[in-house]
C-alpha cells in the first residue's frame, strides 16, 4: 500500500482469517496496522495485492466509539441496520438483543454524553452486532480505556466471539490483549509494515480471565515483545 | 484570598440549596426506596446569584445615564435634550399608555410592521442560508463559485446601494425584506457550512461502510452534527434581522412604516427626543426578545446531547 504522498504504509502482508478464527495484529505505532484494516474494509483502495472479503457482512469497530451524540443508545445501536435498510420492527428487535448481549440494558434512553468510556464502546459493539457480521474488524477499540475496563471488555468480547463465531481481525498495541483474545497473533515491523512473526495461541475457548497469569501466557507475551523490539531496531 | 464577607454570602446560598436537596433525599428514603442513583435535580427557578450581577450593571448604567444627561443642558430649548433623563423618556415618550396619537400605543403600532419584516426576513434567511450552505457542502466547485459572493453580500455597504434596491424591489415590504435578508443571511450560511464541514471523519467512515447515499449522509449525519453551529448562526442572524428591518425604515418610505420610521422622524426636534428614545428602547427590547426566543429554541434543540446544553 503506497499513499499518494509516497508514504509506503504496508509492504508484504499476507494472511487469511477464517470464520471462528480471531487474528490479532500487533506492531509498533505507525506500522500500517490501521491501513491494513481500512483496506480490508474497503475504506481505502489498495495500490497493489489483493483483498478477498465478504464486504456485505463487515462489522467495523473504530478506535473511538463513534456514536452519534444526538441519538440515544437504542437509536445508535439501530444505526447500521437503519442505514442498510432493515425494517423498523426487525431492527428494533435486533437492537434490543444486541443491547442485552453487551450488558447495556437499562441505558437504552441515554445519550452518549451520559455514558462512561467503557459503556460507549459496548454500545459501539452492539451497533455492529445487530447485523450479525461474518467478519469483524477491530481498530484498536479499547486503546483509550483504562486497564480494568479493557480487561472486562476483553472477557466480554470473547463471550461475543463464542456466541457469534465470526472471523475476527483485531488491531492493538497491547501484547497481553492480543494473546488473550486471539487464536493467532501476527507481528508487524515498522513502516513499511511486513509480517515478522506469526504465533498460534495454544489456549482453547472459553478462556478464563486468569489465564493471563499462567507462565505459558507470559512466555508468549515475552516472545512477541522481543520481536517488536527487533522490529524497531 | 476570599474575604470573610464574601465567604459568608456564598455560604448562605450554598447552604440554602443543600438543605433543599437533603430534604428531597430524606423524602426519597422515607418512601422506602430510592428510585435512582442520580442526585435530585437542582431547583430550577431564578436564584439570587443569577439576577444580582445583571441588576448591578443595570443600576450602574442608569446612574451613568443620569450623570451624562445632567451635563447636557440646552439653554435655548430650556431642557436637557441630547440625552433626556430616563424618567423624562417614560413620562413623555411612553405616556399616556393608551392613546391613539401619543405615547405607548402608537409605538406599539409602529412595532407591528417591524415585527413582520423581521420575522419573515429571518425565516427567509434561514431557509435560503441553509440551502446555500448545503449546496456548497455538496461540492467544492459550488463552494468556490458561490462563497466569495456570500462574503460580498455581507460586506457591501447596503446604504450605498439603496437607489438600486429601490429600482429592483420598490419601496415597500419587498425591499425591507431584501435589506433584512442581506444582513441576516451571512452568519447562517457561514455557520451552517462550518458545521457541515466539521462532521467527524470517523462518522463519515461509518456511513461509508454502511453504503449511505449522499442524501442520507446529509440528513442523518451532516445536518444533525451542524445543528449547534447552525443555531449559533441563527442567534447572530436574529439580531441582524432586527437591525436590518429598522435600517430599511430609514431609507424606504412607502408601504407599512415600522419603528425605524418613528425613530427617524423624531430625531430632529428637541421636544420629540424622549419619543425617539422611547422608540429606540422598544426596538432594543424587541431585539432582545428575538434573541431570547431563538436562544430558547436552540437550547431545546440540542440540550440533550450537546455540550452547550444545560448540565443535568
Amino acid at each position: 500500500m503506497v499513499f499518494p504522498d509516497g508514504t509506503h504504509a504496508v509492504d508484504d502482508v499476507s494472511f487469511d482469517v477464517h470464520p471462528g478464527e480471531f487474528v490479532t495484529v500487533v506492531g509498533p505505532s505507525g506500522c500500517g496496522k490501521s491501513t491494513l484494516l481500512r483496506i480490508a474494509s474497503g475504506l481505502e483502495e489498495n495500490t497493489g495485492g489483493s483483498v478477498t472479503i465478504d464486504k456485505s457482512s463487515i462489522g467495523y469497530v473504530f478506535q473511538d466509539a463513534t456514536l452519534l451524540p444526538w441519538r440515544t443508545v437504542q437509536k445508535n445501536v439501530e444505526l447500521n441496520a437503519e442505514l442498510q435498510g432493515m425494517d423498523k420492527a426487525t431492527r428494533r428487535q435486533k437492537a434490543m438483543e444486541a443491547i442485552e448481549l453487551v450488558n447495556l440494558v437499562g441505558h437504552e434512553g441515554k445519550y452518549p454524553k451520559q455514558l462512561s468510556g467503557g459503556m460507549k464502546m459496548r454500545c459501539s459493539l452492539a451497533r455492529s452486532l445487530v447485523l450479525n457480521p461474518k467478519v469483524f474488524l477491530f481498530d484498536e477499540p479499547f486503546g483509550a480505556l483504562d486497564e480494568i475496563t479493557r480487561e472486562r471488555l476483553n472477557d466480554e468480547l470473547l463471550r461475543l466471539f463464542l456466541h457469534e463465531r465470526f472471523a475476527g481481525l483485531f488491531i492493538t498495541h497491547s501484547i497481553q490483549e492480543a494473546v488473550f483474545l486471539s487464536t493467532r497473533v501476527v507481528v508487524m515491523s515498522a513502516r513499511p509494515g511486513r509480517i515478522i512473526a506469526d504465533y498460534r495461541v495454544p489456549y482453547d475457548f472459553p478462556r478464563q480471565h486468569d489465564i493471563r497469569y499462567e507462565p505459558e501466557f507470559a512466555e508468549l507475551c515475552g516472545k512477541i515483545s522481543n520481536d517488536l523490539k527487533d522490529a524497531h531496531s | 484570598m476570599k474575604t470573610p464577607a464574601e465567604l459568608s454570602v456564598l455560604g448562605d446560598v450554598e447552604i440554602g440549596m443543600r438543605s433543599e436537596a437533603d430534604a428531597k433525599l430524606v423524602e426519597d428514603f422515607q418512601g422506602g426506596e430510592r428510585l435512582t442513583d442520580t442526585p435530585p435535580p437542582k431547583k430550577r427557578g431564578i436564584r439570587l446569584v443569577m439576577i444580582v450581577p445583571p441588576m448591578l450593571t443595570f443600576a450602574a448604567f442608569i446612574g451613568a445615564w443620569y450623570l451624562y444627561s445632567a451635563t447636557k443642558y440646552d439653554i435655548a430649548a430650556q431642557r436637557r435634550n441630547t440625552l433626556p433623563y430616563p424618567h423624562e423618556i417614560i413620562r413623555e415618550g411612553f405616556m399616556p399608555w393608551w392613546d391613539d396619537t401619543n405615547g405607548f400605543k402608537p409605538i406599539l403600532e409602529y412595532m407591528w410592521p417591524t415585527f413582520k419584516v423581521t420575522v419573515v426576513g429571518l425565516a427567509v434567511s434561514i431557509v435560503l442560508g441553509i440551502s446555500f450552505a448545503v449546496l456548497m457542502n455538496f461540492s467544492k466547485h459550488l463552494e468556490r463559485a458561490f462563497f466569495p459572493y456570500a462574503v460580498i453580500l455581507q460586506t457591501v455597504p447596503i446604504l450605498a446601494i439603496t437607489p438600486l434596491l429601490t429600482q429592483l424591489f420598490g419601496e415597500q415590504f419587498g425591499v425591507r425584506l431584501v435589506v433584512t435578508v442581506l444582513i441576516a443571511i451571512f452568519p447562517i450560511i457561514t455557520n451552517t457550512l462550518f458545521g457541515l464541514q466539521s462532521t467527524d471523519r470517523l462518522h463519515h467512515d461509518l456511513f461509508t461502510l454502511n453504503h449511505a447515499s449522499r442524501w442520507t449522509r446529509l440528513r442523518k449525519l451532516e445536518l444533525p452534527s451542524a445543528l449547534p453551529a447552525l443555531m449559533a448562526g441563527i442567534r447572530i442572524a436574529a439580531g441582524g434581522a432586527v437591525i436590518g428591518s429598522i435600517v430599511a425604515d430609514f431609507f424606504f418610505t412607502q408601504g407599512d412604516k415600522g419603528i425605524g420610521y418613528y425613530i427617524r422622524t423624531r430625531q430632529q426636534r428637541a421636544a420629540e427626543r424622549p419619543e425617539m428614545f422611547a422608540g429606540t428602547i422598544m426596538a432594543t427590547l424587541f431585539g432582545i426578545v428575538m434573541f431570547l426566543i431563538v436562544g430558547w429554541i436552540t437550547n431545546r434543540a440540542v440540550r440533550n446531547w450537546h455540550e452547550s446544553g444545560r448540565r443535568r
